[in-house]
């Protein structure tokens, strides 16, 4: 006799199998890693080379000193025009009587003309722990990997689906509980994700020494820990539901209209928590609202806007959530997984399971 | 025992099933007859709890049939069902897990299955690499992994070439001789005939006949005999106590009006010159499903 625990493990085993043996899936993974190194090598790499300027004239010479520019000594007005419409410099500055001209191709050169200005000091009364760069940076990460990782979940949709129109489904269901299916598909591709998760987790410090943010890598320590509960909950959520997407349709062709409604409360807090990454109070809501969880809180965590008791609420939350949604989707899985014509309506699904 | 009592079932507004009842006793092959739509694949979703009936009970050896006692069941769907991109014997040997197998027991039922099957060199192959004719043997060593007690198989043989038919009913045959029940369906009546202990047909959804198959042919066989003599049998048709089916020259079918008057025939028969053959006709499944139905 196989228990429910036994079922539910071998259910799991076999997906985790089989998704090691998928090709999409390490191709995946790549993507997230190749992702989480461009974000933090890139800016350093293509942004760290320093505006060109060729400078005709001893005050020009002068002004530019100490300026963060890469500076070539010209010795007239008409060489450095040359270079400068050979684009071999970005900008040209030349003594004129008193003081000087910028000269430059098509548009103003911002940075070399902000070189140039005097600005007057600046007393910060309440500095920002985290640079806008550094912010960015983290949440572009965190959004990325829980993004591709909620995607990867479309997997259990599919499988799902597969089973359904294979008849598999016919000879499991009369063999162990459906609960232990689900059960055990939840499991499974969890285990993946947080597999996956901790090999970030390594390779994240990896990414940003490599990129030169040693600083930032002291910073973002507790958040990443932060991450990790939320991302692996946030994913149980997740996984629950693409398996209903799956269990609603019978055809692998059909479940593109099912699963936009998962495809949309994933986007959704992505795309919200990108866009109002600057606006304190939408991301604070966003950071306890389940869904958007998972992103908001750690990023809140990383910039130093939230408490740790926040952010165990909002785990809580998470957490609960989680549960109730496991329970209305196990109910929703038994009463649809045997429907194997066309497409079901929630309702339908919820009232067959009663049978 | 396999008692299934009064089982009904409605889809939407049709009544597919009306009190069912029929039972698969331990040991013996029954065959489940009945035309396309007439409720055999309903009813062995029933069975096997993929489909839960709207009145009615399904027992085995007395007790409710519930998800543990199911199993010690073994299934093979009509529409066939595996994992396309598994390979076959880990499949098979994950299946037996499922059913209740460790480890070690899966891997050697399965081996042994396979090799019953004559599918032993695909073992390493994933499903989709196999033939269907081959694909339909993994999925009958599926069904056995486990060594059920109970053996549900939904159209077993469509799909298969004559030689994988006997391998098939070998495996079949073996497994009844050692106590386990079989029920399967199919519209093949030879195939039926050949194989199976005891029948039940199902028309529109009603049970309109069942029991031993040599039961069924003595309750819906007439007495019918098929009689050769050398020279002419026309005589035959002014004989009081027979009515004759077909004549053709010294070759006559004739059926008795009395039980017992066959050997008067046989006597008038043998005054009139040879007799070189004089059997009784068997009716074949086909005549008593047509019949039934």
């Amino acid at each position: 006799m196989t228990s429910f625990a036994a079922a539910t493990r071998l259910i799991a085993e076999r997906e985790i199998r089989t998704m090691l043996r998928l090709k999409g899936f390490w191709i995946g993974f790549a993507v997230v890693l190749a992702g989480l190194f461009a974000v933090a090598i890139l800016p350093t790499v293509f942004g760290g080379g320093k505006p060109s300027v060729a400078a005709v004239g001893s005050s020009a010479a002068a002004v530019l000193t100490g300026a963060d520019l890469d500076v070539r000594q010209v010795d007239s007005r008409s060489a450095a025009e040359d270079l400068v419409r050979a684009e071999d410099v970005d900008a040209a500055v030349v003594s004129d009587g008193s003081g000087v001209r910028v000269v430059a191709l098509s548009d103003p050169p911002v940075t070399v003309i902000a070189a140039l200005h005097t600005a007057p000091p600046v007393d910060l009364l309440a500095p920002a722990a985290v640079s806008h760069g550094a912010r960015t940076v983290v949440i572009q990460a965190f959004a990325l990997v829980f993004f591709v990782f909620g995607m990867g979940g479309a997997a259990v949709a599919q499988g799902t689906v597969s089973e359904k129109q294979t008849r598999v489904v016919e000879i499991l269901v009369s063999t162990i509980p459906v609960r232990a299916m689900l059960a055990g598909k939840i499991i499974g591709h969890s285990l993946l994700t947080i597999g996956q998760a901790v090999l970030l987790i390594v390779a994240a410090p990896l990414a940003l020494r490599l990129g030169g943010h040693t600083e930032l890598l002291a910073m973002t320590g507790p958040a990443l820990g932060w991450f990790v509960p939320f991302l692996c909950l946030g994913f149980v959520l997740l996984t629950a539901l693409w398996a209903v997407a799956g269990s609603m349709v019978s055809r692998q062709e059909d479940l593109g209209s099912s699963m936009s409604l998962v495809m949309l409360l994933l986007l959704g807090p992505y795309l919200g928590v990108l866009m109002a990454s600057d606006n304190e109070i939408v991301l604070t809501v966003l950071s306890y609202v389940p869904f958007s969880a998972a992103i908001a809180m750690p990023v809140r965590m990383f910039t130093g806007d939230a408490q740790a008791w926040e952010a165990l609420v909002a785990l809580g939350l998470l957490a609960g959530t989680t549960v109730l949604i496991v329970l209305f989707a196990s109910r929703l899985y038994s009463g649809s997984l045997l429907h194997t014509r066309g497409k079901l309506a929630l309702t339908t699904a919820w009232k067959q399971a009663e049978n | 025992m396999l008692k299934v009592t009064s089982v009904s079932r409605d889809f939407a507004d049709h009544r597919v099933l009306d009190e069912v009842s029929f039972d698969v006793h331990s040991g013996r092959m029954t065959g489940f007859l009945g035309a396309n739509g007439s409720g055999k694949t309903t009813t062995m979703r029933i069975i096997l709890g993929v489909l839960a009936p709207h009145g009615g009970t399904v027992t085995w050896q007395g007790t409710p049939v519930t998800q543990p006692v199911r199993q010690r069941f073994g299934y093979m769907p009509e529409e066939r069902g595996l994992y396309p991109k598994m390979k076959v014997a880990e499949q098979i040997s994950w299946l037996g897990r499922l059913h209740g197998l460790d480890d070690r027991t899966a891997q050697d039922n399965t081996r042994q299955l396979l090799d019953q099957l004559d599918l032993a060199g695909r073992a390493g192959d994933k499903l989709e690499e196999l033939s269907l004719g081959n694909q339909q043997r993994a999925q009958i060593a599926a069904a056995l992994v486990h060594d059920p007690e109970l053996l549900i198989l939904d159209e077993p043989f469509s799909g298969l070439d004559p030689i994988a038919v006997d391998i098939v009913l070998r495996v079949l045959r073996d497994r009844a001789a050692r106590g386990v029940s079989v029920l399967f369906s199919s519209h093949q009546l030879a195939l039926v005939e050949r194989l199976c202990d005891d029948v039940v047909i199902i028309s529109g959804g009603r049970i309109t006949a069942s029991g031993g198959r040599q039961e069924l042919r003595n309750r819906y066989g007439t007495a019918r005999f098929e009689l050769v003599v050398d020279s002419d049998a026309g005589w035959l048709r002014d004989h009081p106590e027979v009515s004759v089916v077909d004549m053709d020259g010294p070759r006559a079918v004739f059926e008795v009006h009395n039980g017992h008057s066959d050997q008067q025939i046989l006597h008038a028969a043998l005054r009139r010159g040879e007799v070189r053959s004089f059997t009784p006709v068997v009716p074949t499944l086909e005549e008593i499903f047509k019949e039934a139905v």
